[in-house]
């Protein structure tokens, strides 16, 4: 039995062993010892397995295969090597420009917006001045424990003209019916209201947190300064939460770019395409007319942008050496 | 003082009113007959209609089985997904082993690459495998999960290693180790990340679309879908559906509020 043991033992340990078969008295000796080395050799390579078998197989390979798909054209297995193709016809796609174009105007409207409500909100709740803070973070922040399906559902109801919740509370100030979903501009605005309803409060509890990691002291020296609340807002507040900015708003774009579940329940994309989004591009390419390559080169597309903007944020935001 | 402290209470109160004000309307609206859901003004209190929508939920969807589908899913994957998260977590935190590095930071780099990418590969995978429209082919691609095994990293990270040594000194072996000690030390980050993956997986809707063919399979959030796509949509019904979803994650959400949001943080605020 013994005998097996030397040949798991790593290199470095069997070296500091004794070489040949020693004293019995000293094998007795050296064994609870090589067989903790023994043991903790093995276990991370056991922890990790799992995880490494998982990666391997659905995202290594997936992004691997996708790349390769992108390249081929043809349907199913069948598949031609059709070099950059699919990318060449992407760039000439007024439909892909379209949804490139719907994406982008949400995001430049949509995530600073949400971003800057979430910090408003999040300076309120963090001022000790304010009765019932538990309430309203609980409050601001149930709404992205929703699905966005349910969500979808719920605000196409709610969003509707003429009987909807939003126009009917809008008519109580005046405000006649505004045809949400139905009008190209403003089913985007439906879009972007119900993204920005969906997610405010979770990066407000976000901010939150980095606020209150704020030393007091920071602010306590400011005011000995003779620093006013907008000097000490833009000098102490805005840069320790930078990180934490930061990470919002790479997520965001993330999130948004990737924005599918939301046009796909509300408007279906439409009206005329005004809600367009990659993803939904990319689904209606491949599930509804199983063009895989072309699906592929869409992704890797937005992957692509994906990247960069996030770089670019990173490179801008991020910390400065 | 200026009197900033009712302005802001004011603020948030507005802030609260437009969070869950919907939600309020929701639930009234699924107790409503399908025709006064679309009444002006809306209806804002209860109607007595709920039964009613359950049983044509259970008719048009078959809202128990359907439901039914959507706990297995979640509830396995939310298993599975803590257990590799947690494993490979410990190994990140506390073991030194040849590719730790390279491992990690391929799993990191993962996280930007949006989850589209890899539709199409997996769709064939399963495909091949004759596993569409299967639990399977929901459950397993979703338990490796990049951030989860990041959380459990930071989490196993902070703690200290004389506790692990401690109880090896005592003969323990690594597996007592874990089951003993390291799950107990870390349970509410542990449940933190339950409650994510859950969260995602009750909820998640792109990929069970694709993967799921027969309405006996259907998630909630497919079948929602679904039963809204009709031409003789019963809103009353499909606002019923949305209701029924958001529940459990908001009980669960309650329970737990204290972990889940010192979980976001932890991810968050941990370089």
């Amino acid at each position: 039995m013994s005998s097996v043991l030397p040949e798991r033992v790593p290199a470095t340990t069997t070296a500091a062993a004794p070489a040949g078969r020693g004293a019995p008295a000293r094998t007795g000796r050296a064994r609870p010892r090589r067989r903790r080395l023994l043991t903790r050799g093995s276990v991370p390579y056991l922890l990790i397995m799992p995880a490494v078998l998982g990666f391997a197989v659905f995202k290594a390979y997936p992004i691997a295969s996708s790349l390769w798909i992108s390249l081929t054209t043809g349907s199913g297995d069948d598949r031609t090597f059709a070099g950059l193709a699919n990318y060449r016809r992407l760039l000439d796609d007024p439909l892909f420009w379209t949804a490139l174009k719907n994406t982008a105007l949400i995001l430049v409207v949509q995530v600073p917006l949400m971003l800057g409500l979430a910090l408003l909100v999040a300076l309120a709740l963090n001022s000790t001045k304010v009765w019932l803070r538990p309430l309203w973070r609980l409050g601001v922040f149930v709404p992205s424990l929703t699905g966005l399906v349910a969500a979808g559902v719920m605000f196409s109801v709610i969003l509707n003209r003429d009987a909807g919740l939003l126009n009917w509370v809008l008519s109580l100030f005046g405000v006649d019916r505004v045809n949400w979903l139905g009008s190209p501009s403003w089913a985007r605005v439906g879009v972007v209201l119900v993204i920005t309803w969906h997610y405010t409060g979770y990066n407000a509890v976000m901010y939150l947190a980095g606020l209150q990691g704020i030393p007091k002291e920071l602010y306590e020296a400011a005011m000995v300064d003779g620093a006013g609340p907008v000097r000490r807002f833009v000098s102490i507040t805005l840069p320790q939460l930078r990180p934490i900015l930061l990470l919002t708003v790479v997520l965001s774009t993330i999130g948004t770019l990737q924005l599918f579940d939301e046009p796909y329940v509300l408007t279906g994309g439409g009206p005329d395409n005004a809600t367009l989004t990659v993803t939904m591009y990319l689904y209606n390419n491949g599930f509804k007319y199983f063009d895989f390559g072309y699906a592929s080169a869409i992704a890797y597309a937005l992957a692509l942008i994906v990247s960069v903007l996030g770089i670019l944020q990173v490179r801008l935001m991020g910390e400065r050496r | 003082m200026k009197p900033r402290g009712p302005l802001l209470t004011l603020l948030l109160a507005g802030a609260f009113a437009l969070c869950v004000g919907p939600f309020y309307w929701l639930a009234m609206a699924a107790t409503q007959e399908d025709k006064d859901v679309f009444s002006w003004p809306p209806k804002l209190l209860p109607g007595g209609h709920l039964m009613e929508n359950l049983r044509g939920l259970e008719e048009s969807i078959g809202l128990t089985r359907v439901l039914l589908n959507t706990l297995v899913v979640a509830g396995v994957q939310t298993l599975g997904a803590v257990a590799v998260s947690l494993l490979a977590g410990y190994a990140f935190a506390k073991f030194e082993f040849r590719g730790r590095n390279l491992f990690f930071v391929l799993l990191l780099s993962t996280l930007v690459i949006p989850d589209t990418v890899m539709l199409i590969p997996i769709f064939q995978m399963m495909m091949e495998l004759g596993l569409i429209d299967s639990y399977q082919s929901i459950i397993l691609p979703g338990l490796v999960t990049p951030f989860g095994i990041f959380l459990m990293r930071q989490a196993l990270r902070s703690m200290p290693d004389e506790l692990l040594d401690a109880a090896r000194v005592d003969g323990a072996g690594e597996l007592r180790v874990l089951w003993k000690i390291v799950i107990p030390v870390n349970r509410p980050i542990i449940a933190a990340l339950a409650l994510f993956v859950f969260l995602g997986s009750w909820n998640q809707f792109v990929w069970p679309l694709i993967a799921l063919r027969s309405p006996e399979m259907y998630t909630l959030p497919v079948a929602t879908a679904t039963l809204q796509g009709l031409s003789t949509t019963n809103y009353a019904q499909v606002l019923l559906a949305a209701g029924i979803a958001a529940i459990p994650v908001m009980a669960l959400f309650l329970v737990l509020q204290r972990q889940f949001i010192s979980g976001l943080l932890a991810g968050a605020t941990k370089e």
